[in-house]
């Protein structure tokens, strides 16, 4: 079975560890994986998107419109961005967070309202959190991104386990603890 | 041992296990990894030079001495070392030569869309070009036995998604090449007229072997399946190919896109009955094809402009889409901005406030072109907001010149801009040019630079003293301000335009996100004594946006620079200490 994640988010968000962690995971799970990241000038606050895939054989390393199974979004605007990358019957993953992008700063464009109500009605399958809360009951408040990791990772039919590994992995010393609670927390949340 | 990593950190290894000893770049997104994760092996010897011209020139200098030897840079980076490389094709090398380009379809952070095999066939330089990281670290390693093997630098050509794609890669050691004996060889190494008359036939005769060897070679390959469609492919448009098609198509894939194989393309073309060539940018197989008389489809139903998918190439052979569903309303857009704390957005609202014609240039600063700063006139390329300022005066007869400046980074100043500056006082010039002194090469992700005293290894060394280089090249006024200082800016700024000569303004202070910086407390609006006149809003500071009629802080993004309380009449914003 191929899997096909998209995470998306603003630039600074941690989107780009969560992919890392997520290529991790499958790898260890002995799977071909590509993991396509942005660099560069998308990483200042614009808009991000990073792709995992992974299977018997990966070739692309991005993913097109109504192909994703997951979508990992870090903020909502976001979510509505990139929907239509979700495939038919796929699953959202939404933090609940919003961040006002420079148009709607300056007042030259309005951030849409019940953006996540909005996505919910035209029958896609959502999981909202507020991730930016779990991380700071985990103990840090940048812990979003495994949060929201833990909440998808309940859709992927993965062992916990593999997860915890990939954590201890990638994330460093130092921030260890509290990343493993941010996982806890987001793989047994109850939307 | 596999190991999952982006391309440019295979290039990197495979440069390790290549043997190679000297490494010298100029950072450019998305070439800049190679040489930072290159930088991690204490066997390789790698910098960071001033500019792309100057890396290439010290690669070619050590493979001269008989080392393997590397040059990373982006494809526009390409444009300056394409003086030195030309030639360098005539000299050939002694130990292998290789030069990593980075091009960029899709312009995710460049200013065009150049297609670096333009230049190899301009050059007549073999191109190497990678489908994914375990090719990349594959082919970085037999680039250098090519390279040694045809006396010729060979480019490895890859693209953003190459560049930042991760997958899993198989390890080895390194082999250590010892360095070939340098013996003096100036019919070889010295291109005067008669030399390099001799050289240039060299060039042609290895074109043709070149050629030649494209029909055997570990590089293109066929992959037969159904033959009703054929597609000739490259580089990451392969791996969108085979997503799409699987085998349903058979497949020649080119890993050396320069010379191309005629022979193999010409057999694989009588195989199939339908032929299709798949290359993002330029139409550089497909007109090779046309040339040999094929009847190939190509970009009549794909693009020159921007990146491509294996969703593009599904939809424009087989005629299939999948199926999505979409947001019911326009959603705003997220253009990248300047950071909370950024020492540019001070100087760009002075700039703003003093109403000029602002000569721009590359690096994080363009964003000020954005709103609601919206004060950047012109960038075309590294170190033009100098010159092109320069001729900008001329043009209006050196009338106006309180009304325009130039602005350009250290990490630029030094790559290009100095020359433009010499330029300037040399010709009587009377510009005025802002050096945005951030202490580091922001863009492309904190890369040390000459002004900054340490080295890509992270070692101290001598540091460009910008005022006395000024001050040296014949630049009258000197004048260093701290952009966070709104009133004071301005006024040196002011001063500065007001005089009929040329000026030079550090505005100095470092990258709000070098780790080295302390930041104060985020700060907070006073919801009674905001009166909402939005004067705030006016720098474009991603951590502050007006909820119900008030200003409101972000304190999660702010990061108490202070800028903004610079601009509020009403006091509203307070420190932590102060509430």
């Amino acid at each position: 079975m191929n899997h096909n994640i998209i995470i998306v988010g603003v630039g600074g968000q941690g989107t780009l560890l969560a992919s890392k962690l997520l290529g991790r995971v499958f790898m260890d799970l002995g799977l071909d994986v590509k993991v396509s990241e942005v660099h560069g000038m998308s990483q200042r606050g614009g808009s991000v998107i990073t792709y995992v895939r992974a299977g018997e054989k990966v070739y692309s390393p991005i993913i097109a419109e109504g192909e994703a199974d997951i979508i990992i979004s870090f903020e909502q605007l976001e979510s509505a961005r990139w929907l239509s990358y979700l495939k038919k019957g796929g699953t959202l993953v939404s933090n609940t967070q919003q961040i006002d992008p420079m148009p709607v700063i300056t007042g030259a464009a309005v951030y849409p309202e019940r953006v996540l109500e909005r996505i919910a009605n035209l029958g896609v399958s959502i999981v909202a959190a507020d991730a930016l809360s779990l991380a700071a009951e985990a103990g840090n408040v940048k812990s979003v991104n495994v949060v929201l990791l833990g909440i998808a990772a309940k859709y992927m039919g993965l062992p916990e386990q593999v997860w915890q590994d990939a954590i201890t992995a990638t994330v460093p010393a130092k921030f260890l603890e509290a990343n493993r609670r941010a996982f806890t927390l987001g793989y047994n949340y109850e939307a | 041992m596999k190991e999952l990593l982006i391309g440019n950190a295979a290039i990197a290894r495979g440069l390790y296990e290549a043997g190679c000893k000297v490494v010298s770049s100029y950072p450019g997104t998305p070439s800049t990894e190679i040489t930072e994760f290159a930088a991690e092996y204490p066997e390789l010897y790698a910098e960071w030079a001033p500019n792309e011209k100057v890396a290439c020139e010290v690669a070619i200098g050590a493979s001269i001495a008989g080392a393997r030897a590397f040059c990373a840079m982006k494809h526009v980076g390409l444009n300056v070392a394409a003086d030195p490389l030309y030639t360098a094709s005539y000299t050939g090398v002694s130990g292998g030569l290789v030069i990593g380009v980075a091009d960029d379809p899709g312009m995710f952070s460049s200013q065009n869309e150049q297609d670096t095999r333009r230049h190899a066939i301009g050059a007549k330089l073999p191109v190497l070009e990678p489908s994914d990281s375990e090719e990349c670290l594959a082919f970085t390693k037999l680039a250098f036995e090519l390279s040694e093997a045809f006396d010729t630098p060979v480019i490895l050509r890859i693209t953003t998604r190459v560049a930042h794609s991760r997958n899993p890669v198989e390890l080895s050691d390194r082999v250590e090449v010892p360095n070939k004996p340098y013996e003096k060889n100036p019919q070889k190494y010295v291109m005067m007229p008669a030399m390099a008359k001799v050289r240039h036939e060299f060039v042609e005769e290895r074109q043709k072997k070149l050629a030649a060897y494209g029909a055997d070679c570990p590089f293109n390959r066929v992959e037969m399946a159904d033959t009703k469609i054929g597609v000739i492919t490259s580089g990451i448009s392969y791996q969108y190919v085979k997503e799409a098609l699987g085998d349903r198509a058979s497949v020649l894939k080119l890993g050396l896109t320069n010379p191309l194989p005629d022979s193999l393309i010409l057999d694989f073309a009588a195989k199939v009955d339908k032929l299709y060539v798949v290359e993002e940018l330029e139409d550089i197989i497909e007109s090779r094809c046309r040339a040999l008389g094929l009847d190939v489809i190509g970009k009549e139903i794909f693009s020159l402009c921007g990146e491509y998918s294996h969703a593009m190439v599904k939809k424009a052979i087989l005629g299939e889409e999948a199926e999505s569903v979409a947001f019911p309303e326009a959603i705003p857009g997220r253009p990248p901005v300047l950071c909370p704390g950024c020492p540019h957005r001070g100087l760009y609202y002075a700039l703003k406030q003093a109403k000029v014609y602002v000569s721009g240039d590359i690096g994080c600063y363009t964003l000020g072109a954005l709103a609601p700063l919206s004060s950047v006139d012109a960038c075309v390329c590294m170190g033009a907001s100098i010159s092109g300022l320069h001729g900008f005066n001329k043009a209006e007869g050196d009338k106006n010149f309180d009304k325009v400046v130039a602005v350009i980074g250290d990490s630029t100043f030094i790559h290009s801009g100095v020359t433009g500056l010499i330029n300037i006082a040399y010709n009587k010039g009377i510009s005025t040019v802002i050096v945005l002194d951030n202490s580091i090469t922001g863009m492309t992700g904190h890369q040390q630079n000459p002004t900054t005293g340490i080295t890509l290894k992270g070692d101290p060394t001598a540091a460009v003293d910008l005022e006395a280089l000024a001050r040296a090249v014949g630049i009258p006024n000197v004048r260093v301000v701290d952009p966070n200082e709104l009133e004071a800016t301005a006024a040196v700024i002011k001063e500065e335009l007001a005089r009929p000569e040329p000026s030079l303004i550090i505005s100095r202070r470092p990258c709000a996100l070098l780790k080295t910086v302390k930041h104060a407390p985020p700060l907070s609006v006073d919801a009674d004594t905001c009166r909402g006149c939005k004067a705030c809003m006016k720098i474009g500071c991603p951590a502050i946006s007006i909820r119900g009629g008030k200003a409101v802080v972000d304190a999660t993004l702010c990061v108490g620079c202070g800028v903004c309380t610079q601009l509020c009449r009403f006091d509203a914003f307070k420190t932590r200490e102060a509430r």
